[in-house]
C-alpha cells in the first residue's frame, strides 16, 4: 500500500514552492487537488519560464503538477467558497503560498479552516515570514538567494556574487513544508488534533546555509572568502574544486595534498607538507594543481586516482549523463500522459519504498478537469 | 503545540557526515530522540572533519557540532558480538534506523534490512547511498562535489564560458537528507494506520536528479542542453533580465519581469524597445545592455525605482548586513548551544514553525559515547558481566 493512501490534500499554492510539496505528497500516495482560479489557474501554467513549450504550456508546469487533480473555484464568489469549505471539511491537509493576509481576506485563514475541520494540517509558505519589514516582499527564488547571503558562496572570489542555477530556495522550502506536514500528520494520527505548519523561504534559505552560517556566527563574523581558483566551497581546503584537463574536466573533493602530489607525480606540491597550509595556501596549491592537470586527459587522471580511492570524478552534462549505465540503472525517467493525450517524459519521485520505485502515469491536469469528479466523490453541493 | 510532533519516537542513527545526520537533526528538532551509534574509535568521521579549521572544545569540529546537536551518542563496535547484542536490543525498542554506509557494509555486520526487520518487524529502515545499490557506480564514494559534477548540476550556475561551477553548499547531501526525512515520516504515518514497517531508500544521485526535475524534463523534451547566458546568468532556462547586476556600490538581483515595464522603471528607452519575445532570443544582448545601464547608479537608487513599480528585485546582501537587518532579527533564527565543557556555540534553529511556535533546542552535540551508561541502564540492557 502507498504510504499516504487515503490522505486528501487541498492545494491552493502556485509556482514552485508549494506545488513541489504537493507533488511529493501525491507521489507518496495522497490525492492532491489543486484549487485554481477560473480561466487562468496556477500562474505557472503560462508564466513564460522556459521557451520549451508542450501544447502551449511550459514544460516546467507539467513537471511540477503531474499526478494531481484540478478543481476550479473563484474564492471571491460565495457559492464557490461554500463548496471549498465542504472540501476542506473532508481534507487532511491544506497548502497555500499566498502572501501574508491573502487567505485572511478570502476568509480561509487558519482559525476559520480549523473551525470547519479541527484535525486539518494547515500548511503555509511565505517569502519572509508573516512579520517584519519584508513580509510583503515577493517570495521569489533569486531574490531570496540575494537576500540570504547565499550568492557569496558559489563561483570564484574575483567573480560577481553568483546565484545557484536551480530554484533551490523554492525547492527546499517545499521540502521543509512536507517535513512539517508529515510530522504533524503523524501526531494527528495519534491524537486527532490538527496543526498549523509554517515555513518561509527566508528561513529555509538560512537553514540551507546552517553549516557555513554557524562558522560565520562563531568566527568573529568573518564573511566567506571564495577560493580564487576553481572554487568548490568557500570553507574547504585545496584541492576541493573542478579542474580543466586536456580533454575536459575532473572534480577533486577532500584529499591529502601529499598523497595527491605522489599519485599525480606533481613534485611542485611536495613542499605543502603541513596540512594547515592546504587551507591558508589554498589558491597557490590549486594554481599548481590546475596547471598540472591540464597536461593529461580526464580518463588518465581518473585511472591514477580512483584505484587509490581518492574522491574524484569526471564531469558530465545531461547528454553525457543519460547515456551512462550508472544513470540508466536508476530508472529515474518516467512517461506521463495528460487526459488530452500528451506524453511527457519526466523524472520520478526519488524515494524508494519497500524496494519499489514510485511512479505514476498521470500527467498534469487540464484546468478544472476534475470539478465534476471531485464534487461526486465528496458529495459537494 | 502541546508537545513536539515526533515526541516518543526513537531513531538510531548509524549515519555519518551530512546526508543521514542532517535528517537525524530534523527529526530531533521535531521531537524524536535521536541516538547516534558511533565507532568507539573516533566515532562519526565528521568529528574530525573541520571546515575553515574551526573546532569546538572537545576535539570535535564545529561542523560536527552544527549537524549533531540535539542528539545522544552510543559508542559500539559492530564487529564485537557483545556490542552487537546491545545494538540489537536497542533496535527492538527503536522506531527508525538510518545509515549511509556504502552498499554491503550493513549486510556484513548483520544489520541489513532483512535482519533488522527480523528483530523489529515494525522498524522504519532508512538508508542513503551515493548512486543506488545496482550499476557500475554503486561503490563510488558518495561525496557531494562528485555528485554535483556527475549529475549535470555544475552546468547551471556561472556564465556560458565559465568552467563547470558547483554550488558552494553541499546540496546533494542536504536535499537527500530532506528526502530521507519525508520518506521516514510518511512510513511512520502508514505504520500507525496499518501496523507495518518499511524500507526507505534514497541515493544522492536520485535526489540530485529530482532536484533538477524542471531542467531535466525540459531537456528530455527539447534535447537541448541548458544554456547559461554569456553574462549575469542566474538560471539557464530563464529569459532576460533574470540575474544579478553590479551597481556603483554593490549588486542587485532582478527576477522575472516584463521587459517593457523594466525599461520604463529604469528610465531606459532602449530596454523598453524590446518585446517580451526578445527576452529569450536576445537574452545576452538585453542582459549586456542592462548591466551597463545598472552600473551607472547605486543599488538603493535602482531598488527604490523597481519596488515602486512592484518589480521583482532585491539588493544582494552579505551576512553582516543581513545580521543587522530587522527582517532577519525578527525571525529569531539563531540559538545558543552550550557544549558539555561550557563553550557557547551560536547556530541556526529548525526552519519549520508548528502552531505558530519556533522550534528551539539548547541540547548540544554529544561527546562520543556520552550516553552509553544512561541508555544501557534505562533500557535495562546488561552485557554478560
Amino acid at each position: 500500500m502507498n504510504l499516504l493512501e487515503d490522505i486528501i490534500v487541498i492545494d491552493f499554492s502556485q509556482f514552485l514552492s508549494g506545488p513541489s510539496a504537493g507533488l511529493r505528497l501525491a507521489d507518496m500516495g495522497a490525492q492532491v487537488i489543486k484549487i485554481e482560479k477560473p480561466y487562468v489557474g496556477d500562474i505557472c501554467r503560462d508564466l513564460y519560464v522556459s521557451d520549451t513549450m508542450i501544447h502551449g504550456e511550459s514544460t516546467i508546469f507539467h513537471a511540477i503538477n503531474r499526478n494531481k487533480q484540478s478543481y476550479i473555484a473563484d474564492l471571491k464568489v460565495a457559492a464557490d467558497l461554500k463548496k471549498i469549505k465542504q472540501l476542506i471539511a473532508k481534507a487532511d491537509i491544506l497548502i497555500h503560498n499566498f502572501r501574508p493576509g491573502v487567505m485572511e481576506r478570502l476568509g480561509l485563514n487558519y482559525e476559520v479552516v480549523r473551525a470547519v475541520n479541527p484535525s486539518i494540517i494547515y500548511a503555509a509558505i511565505s517569502g519572509y515570514g508573516i512579520e517584519g519589514p519584508w513580509k510583503d516582499l515577493p517570495g521569489q527564488d533569486l531574490l531570496l538567494q540575494a537576500a540570504s547571503g547565499m550568492t557569496w558562496l558559489t563561483n570564484d572570489n574575483n567573480s560577481m556574487p553568483t546565484a545557484m542555477g536551480v530554484a533551490v530556495v523554492d525547492i527546499l522550502a517545499g521540502a521543509h513544508l512536507v517535513q512539517g506536514i508529515l510530522a504533524s500528520l503523524y501526531q494527528t494520527s495519534i491524537n486527532g488534533e490538527g496543526a498549523l505548519v509554517e515555513v518561509s523561504m527566508f528561513e529555509s534559505a538560512l537553514d540551507f546555509q546552517f553549516e557555513v552560517l554557524t562558522c560565520f556566527l562563531n568566527d568573529s563574523n568573518q564573511l566567506p572568502v571564495r577560493s580564487s581558483v576553481n572554487n568548490g566551497h568557500a570553507y574547504i581546503s585545496a584541492p576541493y574544486g573542478i579542474y580543466k584537463t586536456c580533454d575536459g574536466h575532473i572534480a577533486l573533493a577532500m584529499g591529502s595534498i601529499i598523497v595527491l602530489s605522489q599519485l599525480l607525480k606533481c613534485s611542485a606540491l611536495e613542499v605543502y607538507s603541513d596540512s594547515t597550509e592546504w587551507f591558508s595556501q589554498r589558491d597557490e596549491i590549486k594554481t599548481i594543481l590546475a596547471e598540472h592537470l591540464l597536461t593529461r586527459t580526464t580518463a588518465y587522471w581518473l585511472s591514477v586516482l580512483q584505484p587509490a580511492d581518492i574522491w574524484c570524478s569526471d564531469v558530465m552534462n545531461y547528454e553525457q549523463l543519460v547515456q551512462q549505465e550508472g544513470y540508466k540503472t536508476l530508472q529515474m525517467e518516467q512517461m506521463v500522459k495528460t487526459s488530452n493525450g500528451l506524453n511527457i517524459l519526466t523524472t520520478r519521485c526519488p524515494i524508494r519504498v519497500d524496494g519499489q520505485i514510485l511512479t505514476s502515469p498521470k500527467g498534469a491536469p487540464l484546468l478544472g478537469e476534475h470539478n465534476k469528479q471531485i464534487e461526486e466523490q465528496f458529495l459537494i453541493q | 503545540m502541546k508537545q513536539l510532533p515526533l515526541k516518543g519516537l526513537t531513531v538510531l542513527e548509524f549515519s555519518q557526515y551530512l546526508s543521514g545526520p542532517s535528517a537525524g537533526l530534523r527529526l530531533a528538532d521535531l521531537g524524536a530522540r535521536v541516538i547516534k551509534i558511533e565507532r568507539p574509535k573516533g566515532g562519526d568521521a565528521c568529528r574530525r572533519l573541520a571546515i575553515k579549521d574551526l573546532w569546538a572544545d572537545d576535539g570535535s569540529s564545529l561542523l560536527f557540532h552544527t549537524i549533531n546537536r540535539n542528539k545522544e551518542s552510543f559508542a559500539a563496535d559492530l564487529k564485537n558480538p557483545d556490542d552487537l547484542l546491545l545494538i540489537k536490543k536497542l533496535i527492538q525498542q527503536a522506531d527508525v534506523v538510518t545509515h549511509n554506509f556504502r552498499p554491503g557494509v550493513m549486510d556484513k555486520v548483520g544489520l541489513d534490512y532483512v535482519s533488522v526487520k527480523a528483530i523489529n518487524e515494525k522498524i522504519i529502515y532508512a538508508e542513503v547511498t551515493g548512486f543506488g545499490k545496482t550499476g557500475p557506480w554503486k561503490n563510488r564514494p558518495g561525496q557531494d562535489l562528485l555528485l554535483q559534477s556527475m549529475s549535470g548540476l555544475v552546468y547551471t550556475s556561472g556564465n556560458e564560458n565559465d568552467n563547470p561551477i558547483p554550488f558552494g553548499i553541499a546540496i546533494a547531501d542536504i536535499i537527500c537528507g530532506a528526502h530521507l526525512v519525508q520518506g521516514i515520516l510518511a512510513a511512520l504515518i502508514r505504520r500507525n494506520k496499518k501496523g507495518i514497517g518499511a524500507l526507505i531508500e534514497l541515493s544522492l544521485l536520485e535526489s540530485l536528479l529530482d532536484f533538477q526535475f524542471e531542467l531535466l524534463t525540459t531537456y528530455y523534451a527539447s534535447k537541448q542542453l541548458p544554456k547559461r547566458s554569456a553574462e549575469n546568468n542566474a538560471h539557464p532556462l530563464l529569459s532576460a533580465p533574470y540575474g544579478i547586476y553590479a551597481t556603483t556600490d554593490g549588486f542587485i538581483a532582478i527576477a522575472m519581469v516584463n521587459i517593457r515595464q523594466l525599461g520604463v522603471a529604469l528610465d531606459s528607452n532602449s530596454l523598453a524597445a524590446f518585446s517580451q519575445e526578445d527576452t529569450f532570443s536576445c537574452r545576452d544582448q538585453i542582459k549586456n545592455m542592462l548591466s551597463r545601464h545598472v552600473a551607472k547608479k547605486s543599488s538603493s537608487h535602482w531598488i527604490k525605482k523597481l519596488h515602486q513599480k512592484d518589480i521583482w528585485a532585491m539588493e544582494v546582501l552579505d551576512w553582516n548586513k543581513i545580521k543587522e537587518h530587522p527582517a532577519y532579527k525578527i525571525l529569531e533564527m539563531e540559538q545558543t548551544i552550550i557544549t558539555a565543557n561550557g563553550k557557547e556555540i551560536i547556530t541556526t534553529r529548525c526552519p519549520i514553525r508548528i502552531d505558530g511556535e519556533r522550534l528551539f533546542s539548547g541540547t548540544p552535540a554529544p561527546e562520543l559515547g556520552a550516553h552509553n551508561k544512561k541508555i544501557i541502564e534505562a533500557l535495562e540492557l546488561k552485557t554478560d558481566a
